[in-house]
């Protein structure tokens, strides 16, 4: 049985891969456990034992790596991007519509790093002289800020559920909203965008090194990483 | 006499000393994490900042408005609707009655997502609320609904067992004395069944500082706005531990605080009964 903890971004993509995982190696188990990264990280810091950690930033993983829970050395497998969602038939329908007011606007909290990554692509867009949305544009789209989410499944939902107006996620969530209600997606030019670096490691708790270092090998495989593309991830 | 050979005969009664034992590994398993967390948070050499720091005292103070006004509401509301549960043996009050007691069973996280699908912006009634400019999801208003949904039968449960144990027999006697049944109610009734509503503000009043699953669910997290203390310490223990011990030895202060409050108020009125 193998324990391994992914962020949430991750679900689909790491179901299928531990699904094909288990079917090329007969007997094993594999147990996912999703969340955001920094929640996983602080699990594993009071004590929770797994095999492999897959991380959506490389904060996390300092940070374990800090406290020797590492075994071995992460390794990126795979980056994302964000965009910006919104409801089907609501007020937002460019990236200047976030700063009016009245806007309801979601995103996950600072110490998530989708949410981290939300708030460098703000200060990004309105550091930017030529774009048009002013230097105010960041703090505006902060004051309709209406909740600060532990996850990035958590505010896609929220925007899916027509509960609020607009959110940030990850490009690779948007697959998995449209299940849960109609959305409508806002890229965030290339220049402003954040590119989210994913990384994996072997846990020090791992009861299995060997299997841990096969299961992260077939991440990395050609088969893996066609996964990963297939749910709309990109190459590290 | 009687009492004494009760005593001997419980220490030499096998499940008499089982219950020792047991007495003994509860109080350790409530008791030890409980000294754990003052010990580690008294470790913490900036304990005191990280108890003054705004996040702790803007989440305690919303955490302090919203629960008074939801114990408010539970009170005011709840007080006729538990003499009338009491004192009613129709059937519709033996059904409103279990009721009562759904939000006692349902996980809270249940309860937030079924706020949501009743006051969300699409739910069954929330999307009319809309239209009327009333917006309930993610606000503080969504606080003290969670609050009122899962604290309030802890209040009017008890309420209303306090009320079943006046006797009729004392309005009766009041009203052939031609003492208006309001006047009877709030000079006789309430004072005595005043013990039992204590106990169960107390608990109602506890269990709406600790409420997180269907807050988080309903009304979200958002400093100032939502984020009560115990989402605070959730998104703190993300952070950084030392900001999560903090909070969390304020909101067992204050629970502690609320529990001997209210115990010493239960104590008076029943002696002033």
């Amino acid at each position: 049985m193998l324990r391994v903890f992914a962020a949430s971004s991750l679900i689909e993509a790491f179901t299928s891969i531990a699904r094909e995982f288990e079917a090329e190696n007969p007997g094993v188990g594999i147990d996912l456990d999703f969340g955001g990264s920094q929640r996983l990280r602080s699990q594993l810091e009071f004590g929770a034992k797994a095999d492999v950690f897959a991380s959506d930033d490389n904060r996390q993983m300092d940070i374990l790596v800090d406290n020797d829970l590492v075994f071995g050395r992460p390794v990126d497998f795979t980056a994302n991007e964000l965009v910006v969602i919104t409801v089907a038939d609501g007020p937002v329908n460019g990236l200047g519509d976030l700063a009016k007011s009245g806007i309801r606007v979601v995103l996950a909290q600072a110490s998530v790093p989708v949410g981290a990554y939300s708030r460098q692509a703000l200060a990004n867009l309105a550091a930017d002289t030529k774009n048009g949305l002013g230097p105010q544009f960041e703090s505006l789209v902060l004051a309709n800020l209406v909740s600060e989410e532990a996850n990035v499944r958590f505010v896609s939902q929220k925007v899916a559920l027509g509960e609020m107006d607009a959110g940030i996620v990850y490009q690779t969530d948007v697959a998995a909203t449209r299940k849960v209600g109609t959305i409508k997606t806002i890229p965030i030019p290339e220049a402003f965008n954040i590119k989210a670096h994913y990384q994996i490691t072997i846990l020090e708790s791992s009861g299995d090194t060997e299997l841990a270092q096969s299961f992260v090998r077939f991440v990395l495989s050609e088969t893996g990483q066609s996964l990963l593309a297939n749910h709309g991830f990109s190459t590290p | 006499m009687a009492r004494l050979n009760a005593a001997t005969r419980l220490t030499n009664h096998p499940v008499g000393v089982l219950g020792g034992s047991g007495a003994i590994l509860y109080v350790l398993f409530i008791g030890l994490p409980v000294l754990a967390l003052l010990i580690r948070a008294a470790q913490q050499s900036d304990f005191f900042d990280a108890v003054t720091s705004d996040t702790a005292l803007t989440a305690l103070r919303l955490s302090l408005l919203t629960s008074i006004i939801s114990m408010a509401v539970v009170v005011v509301l709840g007080t006729p609707f538990a003499y009338l549960l009491a004192r009613s043996d129709h059937l519709w009050a033996r059904v409103v009655d279990s009721l009562v007691e759904l939000p006692l069973v349902l996980p809270p996280v249940v309860a937030g997502v079924a706020m949501l699908m009743a006051f969300g912006r699409n739910g069954l009634i929330g999307s009319e609320l809309t239209s009327l400019g009333i917006n309930i999801p993610f606000t503080t208003t969504a606080v003290v609904f969670a609050q009122i949904f899962v604290a309030s039968p802890f209040f009017i449960r008890s309420a209303k067992l306090g009320f079943q144990s006046v006797d009729k027999d004392y309005e009766d006697v009041a009203q052939t004395l031609g003492i208006s049944p309001l006047r009877t109610f709030l000079r006789i009734t309430l004072p005595l069944a005043s013990p039992a509503m204590f106990t169960g503000l107390g608990l109602a009043w506890a269990r709406a500082l600790s409420e997180f699953g269907a807050t988080m669910m309903f009304a979200g997290n958002l400093t100032g706005e939502t984020q009560t203390m115990p989402l605070a310490i959730m998104s703190a223990m993300e952070t950084s531990l030392d900001g999560a011990l903090a909070l969390s030895v304020v909101l067992l202060a204050g629970s502690v605080m609320l529990l001997v409050g209210l115990g010493l108020l239960t104590r008076r009125s029943w002696q002033r009964r």
